[in-house]
């Protein structure tokens, strides 16, 4: 048992947890992911790490309240316990010798792009952090990634706060005043690493994304998580989660990423439906 | 008087309509009356063919001798003198090649149902034994396994039992390996696995489960952390897949991830939160051991029709016998020599039919078997929802990767000698991690052997 050593609530539908896991926070890097069992009947999850303490041997969880797992794990409180906790999984992200990163983030997924930012900011890189959310009372981690950022383009889809736009807009704007980046790394819905990625193509420049895609063990064994990468069928569990986005066959991945969509939403329903029962 | 009859006792089963719409185990087992009168039927040769048949060397004619008296609890005593799951082999080694395979009986007439006799001893023993095993006295050197599966469990049993303070990484949340994950509920009931993993536990075998070695901790820290020697029992299981077109369609899954759903995450029970796709057209591709539990689990989930479809003829099949009867029983429909060229799918990307092509057999293969040869234009559409790729496994490279000094073969195994001493000082492999994917006993016969070796390494060098 994992316990919850801290539960912060970053907006409606987005938590941040620090779970007690000496041997993941030991090891952990930032691109790796983990993956939790709510309690005994749950199903695998995988998080990407958003970070670490290594003396206090926890590891941080940002989630997004999108299923009935999710919507359990919100439902426990500092104190309390979950069954599993494994990891840390996969690559971690590649960062040595990289003098300039735009890190394009959307949603939740900056979650996983701050711990990057930071990383490349702790190396000495120059950092341009773009980050992009539906709107203000969605914003997370904005301070955090201030404080690791040369330069911080804040984008919301309606304009209630920062600039108004999509985080490709405010990429495309810095390419063309002419920043050069060694590299682009994004982290968000696969639909807007996807546009982030022919963005980049555009003007040659390359582009590293996380993929988070189904996945059961992730250790490589059910095969579930893969992908079509250059034309080659790669697992993300052990070959990425990083991969070069201008590879990726993201039409693919969006379709595979829908496989259970009737399943999980009849499921969420139901999980909701239990904890209104149980909170009258 | 020996018991003459040319047939084994039957084993009872669940009828074969009712089975296929539960996942209770099938074979039921034999009662203490049934059993003797199948021990009776052993001659107990002299030189003991069916010993030399058995990977893990049970005194097979001894433990049926102790039946015949109806002293069950002494059979057992035999039994798990060389075997640490004999309730676990009763149920899903091959014995037809093994110990029945070289029993003098069967060349006139059936075997001694060798296995039914094991598994009944073993479940005899843990319905009425309950006094708790006792703890060996230690010896105060320290092993590690990695993998709680079959090898890993044997060689963690052997070495408790001669006194190491043992501890096994898991990388799953739940110890077995492929007999929780992968051998379904149906043919090896979860808890009889359970019991044994307490068995392990009463000696006072530790297990850690949640750790994936080569990613949470490596062989080196191990070392650093004052294990002296250490065992990997891996497994193959990263999944192959073909390679044809329409592979990464929905609907298509490898054989693991179809069975890791159903049975380590019971995806087959209600209350359970992992999905699985209910099809109901299903072809599952390959002839192995595990394309019929697939395939078995698949009609259990409720599909009308399931293909096992295989490029070879049933005879070249690698499953057991047993299986394939049991397979065909249910309902399992068999497409042998045939070969999918291409998974088609439907505008959402679900898959909507697989085109295969008919096969005959040619000459023989370097592995003896015909190889099979395709017709030309005998292409032909199998409607089906769901496609189970179950065309082997390879071992996963984490630790290969994250080890130095650690030899494997161009296929990714581990080279391990005889004894199963890898290329580096006081490690030791065995199973599937080794041979590639095998069966269940052989993984045990390697983890015993092990064993064996990593005591004497430590006596030697202390």
């Amino acid at each position: 048992m994992y316990k919850i050593v801290r539960k912060k609530v970053l907006n409606p539908t987005v938590t941040l947890m620090d779970i007690e896991a000496p041997m993941v926070a030991a090891k952990a890097e930032p691109g790796q992911f983990i993956i939790l069992r709510v309690d005994e009947n749950g199903e695998r999850i995988p998080l990407t790490v958003a970070d670490f303490d290594r003396e206090k041997g926890t590891v941080t969880i940002i989630f997004q309240i999108v299923g009935a797992t999710t919507e359990k794990l919100n439902h426990k409180n500092e104190g309390e316990y979950i069954q599993d906790f494994v990891g840390p999984l996969g690559v971690e992200s590649h960062t040595e010798g990289l003098k300039k990163v735009a890190v394009v983030g959307g949603g939740v997924g900056c979650a996983i792009a701050y711990p990057i930012a930071k990383k490349l900011h702790n190396l000495g890189c120059e950092v341009h952090s773009i980050v992009g959310f539906r709107n203000k009372d969605l914003v997370i981690l904005e301070e955090e990634f201030g404080a690791v950022s040369d330069k911080l383009c804040m984008m919301t889809d309606d304009g209630s706060h920062g600039t108004k736009g999509l985080v490709t807009d405010a990429l495309r704007q810095l390419i063309e005043s002419g920043e050069k980046y060694d590299e682009v790394i994004t982290i968000g819905p696969l639909i807007m690493m996807k546009f982030v990625c022919a963005l980049t193509k555009e003007f040659g420049v390359k582009t590293v994304v996380s993929m988070n895609p189904i996945m059961i063990d992730g250790t490589g064994m059910c095969g579930g998580c893969r992908l079509t990468v250059g034309g080659e069928t790669k697992f993300a569990c052990v070959d990425g989660p990083d991969f070069d986005g201008h590879l990726v066959d993201f039409d693919e991945a969006m379709e595979r990423s829908t496989m259970y969509k009737p399943f999980e939403r009849s499921r969420h329903e139901e999980t909701c439906n239990l904890f209104k029962k149980e909170a009258k | 008087m020996p018991n003459m009859s040319l047939k084994k006792n039957e084993m009872p089963a669940q009828e074969p309509n009712v089975r296929n719409k539960n996942f209770k185990e099938v074979a039921l087992g034999y009662s203490a009356e049934t059993a003797v009168d199948e021990a009776n039927r052993c001659l107990n040769c002299k030189n003991k063919s069916c010993v030399a048949g058995c990977p893990v060397g049970i005194d097979i004619p001894a433990f049926i001798q102790k039946i015949q008296q109806e002293d069950f609890e002494g059979a057992y005593s035999i039994i798990s003198a060389s075997s640490s799951l004999p309730a676990v082999c009763g149920r899903v080694c091959p014995q037809e090649t093994q110990c029945e395979g070289k029993c003098v009986r069967g060349i006139k007439g059936e075997p001694v149902g060798i296995g039914r006799l094991e598994r009944f001893v073993a479940d005899w023993h843990n319905e009425h034994c309950t006094a708790a095993a006792e703890r060996p006295v230690s010896n105060g050197h320290k092993a590690a396994i990695i993998g709680a599966g079959p090898a890993g469990l044997t060689c963690a049993g052997d070495l408790a039992k001669l006194g190491y303070d043992v501890t096994i990484f898991e990388a799953l949340h739940l110890a077995g390996g492929v007999l929780v994950y992968g051998i379904p509920e149906f043919r090896l009931p979860k808890a009889i696995v359970q019991k044994e993993i307490d068995g392990l536990k009463a000696l006072g075998v530790t297990v850690c489960t949640n750790t994936v070695v080569g990613r949470t901790i490596t062989i080196d820290e191990l070392f650093e952390q004052g294990f002296e020697t250490i065992f990997i029992g891996s497994g193959a299981g990263l999944p192959r897949f073909m390679g044809i077109p329409g592979e990464n369609f929905k609907g298509v899954y490898s054989a693991n991830e179809f069975l890791t759903r159903t049975n380590l995450m019971k995806a087959y029970k209600d209350d359970a939160d992992t999905p699985i796709q209910h099809a109901k057209n299903v072809a599952v591709v390959g002839g192995g051991n595990v394309a019929m539990d697939a395939a078995r689990c698949a009609k259990r989930l409720g599909a009308e029709n399931v293909y096992i479809v295989y490029r070879r003829g049933e005879a070249e099949m690698p499953a057991r016998k047993e299986e394939i009867e049991h397979a065909k029983e249910e309902g399992i429909i068999f497409k042998t020599l045939n070969n999918p060229v291409e998974i088609l799918g439907d505008e959402h990307k679900f898959v909507s039919g697989m085109k295969c092509v008919e096969m005959e057999l040619g000459e023989p293969d370097e592995s003896g078997r015909r190889s099979p040869v395709e017709k030309k234009g005998s292409d032909f559409v199998l409607d089906v929802d769901c496609v189970i790729m179950s065309i082997g496994t390879s071992p996963n490279p984490l630790i290969r990767n994250t080890t130095k000094g650690l030899e494997t073969n161009r296929r990714g195994c581990f080279v391990a000698d005889e004894n199963g001493l890898t290329s580096r000082e006081g490690v030791y492999a065995g199973g599937d991690a080794v041979t590639g994917a095998a069966t269940v006993i052989l993984a045990m016969g390697a983890g015993k052997t092990a064993a064996k070796a990593m005591d004497e390494y430590i006596k030697n060098k202390n």
